[in-house]
């Protein structure tokens, strides 16, 4: 219509295109690769009830004398059920997109609540420094000198016995805390250190000297300038979460059987390696590496975007 | 140095003191332990007779003292699930665990260093880049599956080796040890991998990493330009140089590795203190979380205490150089 209009100030969209972040996806193969797989994971599993080929959780369509069938190119094998189905009949294929929203979900909901404790209690610490600092920097210490699966497991294990007959949403509650509890130091101490160096800069003396409230400075000038290195550790989180979920749920002690994740699924089907049925648990275990090999590469390549040094 | 091992152990003795704290708290507040021990139909006098008993009237302090008293004796009390003291279960379970993690231990660090000497000195190579790549796969393998492919690969497929429990065990007076049988060995092969490869492939990245480092450095040029040897200048100088930061990240792993074993120990169902913990875990037998966590601490404490002193023994600048104060 209008076509000789002078062009309006880039958009957001627009001026990330013509980035530097941009710039450097494109030219690395590797981060390319990584993303399609990464997006082709998350699509199947975010839209697993229409992409799924059947619903493996409608006991009306699961057929027993199907059960065990090996994957569509080894013989006795049937197309319907491309990867096998597992001892109740249930397609693996589509087994494995639901599990991949449950590992998904639980992996990107424990590390926002970790990112949020993290980075408020970083900014907290960073800012009030003193005692306060002194306090949650010793914490983070203790939670530091333990691995991160054993605090988790702790923390699941109190939870089943504070509430021993939890209620399914509530085991995913209980899920979600012990993973971020065990997250939340590495935000933490990196904000804190962003916050030590951005609290003596001039926009916040100058903010401070004007009489902006300390919250306010908190929140509006110093978070959006210590957020750049939170996002990269985030990205990688996520692939550390998924895997913590996976571990714990085929240590039995994750997410509600009701529900299978990629991690249950695998314990399921251990049990029946050794009578032939590999499929049952080598898929959903393919699934997981694929997930955490593809979002590890992409955070390891953020890290590199984003590092202004590398450049 | 000797400030540098008083705050040293200061500090461990804090990590305990909160450890055995957080361990209590889990006795006090987790599931009532009057109600559990009388059942349902006690009356009210047995209850306060029980709690008297118990000295769960005392005040907080006096309770706490009293539990650490006890943990200091090895005394966690009986078992939720089995009934039996608990002191009596883990030290039933330990051996299996201990023989586990050092076998796995031995393994990352006999051919993790090595390789990644080798990954370090012939880089470029096609071995050294199948070495990296092998060991970034290495990395982001979940022990389970690691374990799983494992046991499809040579238990199911081949059937060369067990892949369920310890297998025959001999016992040395309470200490019972799979290493003097060949059933034993063979049942430890597989588990003693799957628990390496992790700290295996961190080895190897981090010597080759720091080796790569050292040889960069003046000294190395120096002793080339005496006219040493390759292998002098290598593993004399170069290698030594390195080994600090192995020598930390090894001591740090020794605790993670009690930790993966829990994960070892379920897919092979090795009967050590991991499996004995996973089941305290499902079925929220408290008493056996508890003084898992405190043993657990105690070998981490001991470890990084260990790992502290040993800086000493490598590092000759440590010893006349003030410690840098805190971070």
């Amino acid at each position: 219509m209008n076509t000789t209009a002078v062009p309006a100030a880039p958009g957001a969209l627009a001026r990330f295109f013509d980035g530097d972040v941009w710039h450097s996806f494109k030219s690395s193969p590797m981060a390319i690769t990584a993303a399609v797989i990464a997006a082709v994971c998350v699509f199947c599993a975010v839209f697993a009830n229409w992409v799924a080929p059947h619903n493996p959780f409608d006991l009306a369509a699961v057929n027993l004398s199907d059960s065990r069938l090996p994957p569509a190119w080894i013989e006795g094998g049937s197309g319907t059920y491309l990867l096998g189905t597992d001892d109740q009949g249930r397609d693996i294929l589509s087994a494995i997109m639901y599990g991949a929203r449950i590992s998904l979900f639980v992996g990107v909901a424990s590390v926002l609540v970790s990112m949020v404790v993290g980075v408020g209690l970083g900014l907290l610490s960073g800012f009030a420094g003193g005692k306060i600092d002194a306090l949650i920097m010793r914490v983070c210490d203790v939670m530091l000198s333990f691995p991160s699966l054993l605090v988790a497991l702790l923390i699941d294990g109190v939870g089943r016995a504070i509430f021993p007959n939890a209620h399914d949403t509530l085991a995913f509650g209980v899920l979600i805390v012990a993973i971020s509890l065990t997250g939340w130091v590495q935000y933490a101490r990196t904000v804190r250190g962003s916050t030590l160096v951005e609290r003596n800069r001039e926009y916040v003396q100058a903010a401070r000297v004007i009489g902006v409230k300390p919250s306010r400075i908190m929140f509006k000038h110093v978070l959006p300038n210590v957020m750049g290195p939170v996002l990269v550790l985030a990205t990688i989180h996520v692939a550390a979460a998924i895997l913590t979920e996976a571990t714990l749920s085929f240590l039995g002690v994750g997410v509600p059987p009701t529900s299978p994740s990629l991690g249950t699924l695998i314990r399921i089907g251990n049990d029946f390696l050794f009578s032939g049925e590999w499929w049952i648990t080598i898929f959903p275990g393919m699934m997981l590496i694929l997930i955490a090999l593809s979002v590890n590469l992409l955070g390891d390549w953020l890290r590199d975007a984003l590092n202004p040094r590398l450049r | 140095m000797l400030a540098f091992i008083l705050r040293r152990l200061a500090q461990a003795f804090v990590v305990m003191l909160s450890v055995a704290f957080i361990a209590f708290m889990l006795f006090q507040y987790v599931g009532d332990p009057v109600a559990s021990m009388l059942g349902q139909d006690a009356t009210a006098e047995q209850r306060m007779q029980l709690r008297a008993d118990l000295g769960l009237d005392q005040p907080f302090p006096v309770q706490f003292a009293h539990f650490v008293g006890n943990a200091l004796q090895g005394d966690f009390g009986l078992s939720l699930r089995q009934g039996r003291s608990v002191s009596a279960l883990i030290v039933e379970r330990l051996p299996a665990t201990l023989e586990l993690s050092i076998v796995a231990a031995l393994i990352a660090l006999l051919v993790g260093i090595p390789l990644g000497v080798y990954a370090a000195l012939r880089r470029g190579t096609f071995g050294s880049q199948l070495a990296m790549t092998v060991s970034l796969i290495g990395v982001s393998l979940p022990t389970f599956l690691i374990g799983i492919l494992l046991i499809l690969v040579f238990s199911v497929t081949l059937k060369w080796l067990p892949s369920f429990g310890r297998g025959d065990v001999v016992n040395l007076g309470g200490w019972t040890t799979g290493f003097l049988s060949f059933d034993g060995w063979r049942h430890l092969v597989l588990p003693a991998i799957t628990l390496s490869v992790f700290q295996l492939a961190l080895i190897l990245r981090l010597v080759r990493a720091e080796m790569l480092e050292v040889l960069r450095t003046d000294y190395i040029k120096f002793a080339r330009a005496r006219g040493l040897p390759n292998r002098a200048v290598y593993f004399g100088h170069a290698l030594k140089n390195t080994l600090v930061p192995v020598i930390t990240i090894t001591g740090l792993q020794l605790g993670a590795l009690i930790a993966f074993a829990i994960i070892t120990e379920t897919v092979f169902q090795w009967p050590g203190m991991g499996l004995l913990f996973i089941q305290a875990v499902q079925f929220a037998d408290v008493p056996v979380m508890a003084a898992y966590l405190c043993l657990v601490a105690l070998i981490f404490v001991i470890v990084n205490l260990v790992v502290d002193l040993l800086y000493f023994a490598v590092d000759p600048r440590l010893r006349i150089e003030k410690p840098a104060g805190g971070h």
